[in-house]
């Protein structure tokens, strides 16, 4: 992919208004990218405030910090916090900053909507905080106990703050989908002329795949809460078994998004990765086209495997059968996508810098994840699993390396475009082995734990659990308190720093290096051209 | 925005659509799939591991019983909680039956205690793959039982075993326990008694 027409629009440079008003009022791409960043890094911060109680509480066994509503009242809010307001508004933000740059758009397509998409967030944020808070106040009802799965009947007993969560459930599903609808609106019709589909850069094609997915499953879950928010208040009984409802409904319909989900957090990391490694490798991404079909199947298949979350239920041999051929038949695209990442870094020129080492984590660590992923797809073996410390070590394997450090990566590799500054290499290089690190000593424990038994979800433990309770804690205080280095890094990268050239990394190709470190307010004003 | 031209616009308005529309049908596929949901579970034959279980002696009893008559010997056996100072038997010890017929059986018991006395029987069929093809047609099992002081009542049963029932089973036992109903409180049962009577609930 070449550019040949390089010309800016110089006259219009950089009219940017100013103060809070940039802000609220933004239609640009650029200024909602990063908004949509901060938001994500301050929901990053919060998400792991609640992990911390979580993992200071399973230090010990007994219930020493907090009481077993609230417990899992911050397990609800760790989870909810993390997928709604950590991982897609940053993979939103990437999308934001990057897509219009990418494909030589001058902006979103609808940037008014843009703008309303992330504006919707915060108004979402603060419900979420207060579903978390009402409960202790007098006259505020009780403890979101359910989890983030919100399974009746539980979720139908709880007090005033499921209605929060619920609505803002609605606020975080709208958000996502108006800002999926502008994602796929712009890559289909404002790409630079001579850029086709198959000549679109994977970052693209990732975000393309994973809007659908959104606009395919978001509106299902806000479907199921809405049927939970009847049950609760308009006396209907979609999900309660006396008035004829079935309480299984609702882990249909939560799943049939829940599971999609999963590749909604895990594909723009793909994305990123897809640039990552062959900047530093310095090489093509070997396979950009059976990427692509890998994608499409993982999409695909993804969408129609949703009860494997759901075996204990009760189906039948039939059913559960279907739903493990499925999702054991996912590692195969999945497993492509790795041995293309693997087939990019053979014999190439590789360095190591920060955003690469991320990537190389990635493939190791998501592999790993994926693995343990087969075994709970077995059915038998899951029965055994299902609800243990097993899935939560699994999911937290698949999800942290697939989609956050797939993020960190993307905002590494990004850093000095965005800001003009390169970071400081050696501060992020120990940011990326605490945090590696703390994260394998968190998490690594917990497989065998769940093995020996213990349940997740649940405030207390047998004594037989206690050391790699410890342990799991211990790594979790270094996992967390990493992430102030993160913030850090960025401060200072903002702040100054050694300058970044147009084309920050050696081996960077794409349309996003040819514009200036950092961008002007308004590029590629004239659409470049492709070869 | 120089490029984009009017065609361009309509373009991305008509795409911009075609997603909401999306977004909107998706939101109602999730209502629909509420009447699907049952749909697919009762049409399509998608049953629960629980309903499977029991459907399959259905389908062992009809393709092996094939609704012929046979003969079967049913048996009885009674047993009365140590709680319960009653004497409890049936008439006949065992019964040669005819499938699709209705027999009677009488039950006798007897208070041995001074004082009025509620009690229930508890049925179960041994072996359980022919309790579905068992049916009492009227049991002294249905109501609670109330014995005066050292009186005694025949108590009947009438029943019939299905011609459903499978080839395999010739011989089936039907046992009652009888429980106490009231508290107990006028003759607390000893402590040996108590420890029998643990022992008879668990097994």
């Amino acid at each position: 992919m070449t550019t040949t027409t390089m010309t800016h629009d110089e006259a219009h440079h950089d009219h940017a208004p100013t103060g809070l008003k940039r802000w609220l009022f933004s239609t640009n791409h650029k200024d909602i990218g990063t908004l949509y960043l901060l938001f994500a890094l301050t929901m990053l911060f919060l998400g792991g405030a609640s992990a911390m109680v979580i993992r200071a509480e399973l230090f010990l066994p007994g219930i020493q910090l907090v009481d077993p509503d609230l417990y899992n009242n911050l397990v609800t809010n760790h989870a909810l916090l993390m997928i709604f307001g950590a991982v897609m508004p940053a993979a939103a933000g990437l999308a934001n900053w990057m897509i219009p740059l990418m494909i030589g758009a001058p902006d979103m397509a609808l940037p008014r909507m843009n703008n309303l998409s992330f504006w919707i967030l915060p108004a979402a944020a603060t419900m979420l905080i207060l579903s978390f808070v009402v409960p202790f106040f007098p006259g505020g009802g009780t403890q979101i106990n359910t989890g983030w799965t919100l399974y009746p009947p539980l979720s139908i007993k709880v007090g005033m703050s499921m209605d929060f969560l619920i609505f803002a459930i609605h606020l975080l599903g709208i958000s996502s989908i108006l800002a999926s609808i502008n994602i796929i609106v712009t890559l289909l019709n404002m790409r630079a002329p001579g850029m086709t589909l198959m000549k679109m850069p994977m970052f693209c094609w990732t975000w393309l795949v994973t809007a659908f997915l959104l606009i395919l499953v978001v509106p299902v879950l806000a479907g199921g809460v809405t049927m939970l928010l009847f049950d609760r208040h308009f006396g209907t009984s979609f999900f309660d078994a006396a008035g004829g409802g079935d309480p299984v409904l609702f882990q249909h319909l939560f799943w049939f998004f829940g599971h999609p989900e999963v590749y909604i957090l895990l594909l723009p990391s793909i994305g990123v990765l897809s640039h990552v490694i062959p900047t530093f490798a310095r090489k093509p991404l070997f396979g950009y086209k059976s990427m692509v079909g890998a994608m499409l199947a993982v999409a695909t298949i993804g969408m129609v495997v949703w009860a494997h979350h759901q075996y204990t239920i009760g189906m039948s041999l039939g059913a559960v059968t279907y739903f493990m051929v499925g999702t054991i038949l996912i590692s195969i695209p999945v497993g492509l996508m790795i041995f293309n990442f693997i087939a990019t870094m053979w014999r190439g020129s590789m360095t190591f810098e920060t955003p690469m080492l991320f990537a190389v984590g990635i493939v190791l660590m998501f592999t790993f994840g994926g693995l343990s992923g087969v075994m709970l797809a077995v059915v038998p073996a899951d029965m055994q699993y299902h609800d243990s410390m097993f899935v939560v070590a699994h999911f937290h394997y698949v999800l942290m390396p697939g989609a956050v450090f797939g993020l960190f990566a993307g905002v590494f590799y990004w850093l000095p475009k965005w800001t003009g500054h390169m970071y400081d290499e050696k501060l992020a290089k120990i940011f990326f082995w605490t945090n590696v690190i703390g994260f394998n000593i968190t998490f690594f424990p917990q497989h065998f734990l769940g093995l020996a038994g213990m349940p997740r979800r649940i405030v207390d433990y047998n004594a037989i659990f206690t050391e790699f309770n410890v342990l799991s804690s211990i790594g979790a205080m270094i996992f967390g308190l990493s992430h102030l280095l993160l913030l850090y890094i960025v401060i200072k990268t903002i702040r100054g720093g050694k300058k970044a050239k147009n084309r920050s990394w050696e081996g960077a190709k794409g349309l996003e290096w040819e514009v200036g470190s950092p961008p002007e307010f308004h590029t590629w004003t004239t659409a470049p051209q492709i070869k | 925005m120089r490029r984009s031209d009017q065609s361009a616009e309509a373009r991305k308005r008509r795409t911009t659509w075609l997603l909401s529309l999306l977004a909107l049908g998706m939101f109602g596929f999730g209502f629909a799939l509420v009447p699907l949901y049952d749909l697919l579970c009762q049409v399509t034959g998608v049953q629960s591991v629980a309903l499977r279980s029991n459907s399959e002696q259905g389908y062992a009893g009809s393709s092996a019983g094939e609704g012929a008559s046979r003969v079967v010997t049913v048996k009885f056996d009674t047993s009365v909680h140590p709680e319960l100072p009653w004497d409890f038997n049936a008439a006949d010890i065992s019964l040669k039956v005819r499938t699709g017929e209705i027999y009677e059986v009488d039950f006798l018991a007897h208070n041995r205690s001074n004082g009025q006395i509620i009690g229930q029987a508890i049925p179960s069929v041994v072996p359980w793959q022919a309790t579905a093809f068992f049916s009492k047609l009227e049991c002294f099992c249905f109501n609670r039982q109330v014995l005066e002081g050292g009186e005694t009542t025949t108590m009947p049963l009438r029943f019939m075993v299905s011609s459903d029932l499978p080839r395999e089973i010739n011989s089936l036992t039907l046992s009652y326990s009888f429980m106490r109903l009231d508290s107990g409180q006028q003759d607390l049962p000893l402590k040996k008694d108590l420890q029998a009577s643990n022992k008879t609930i668990t097994l």
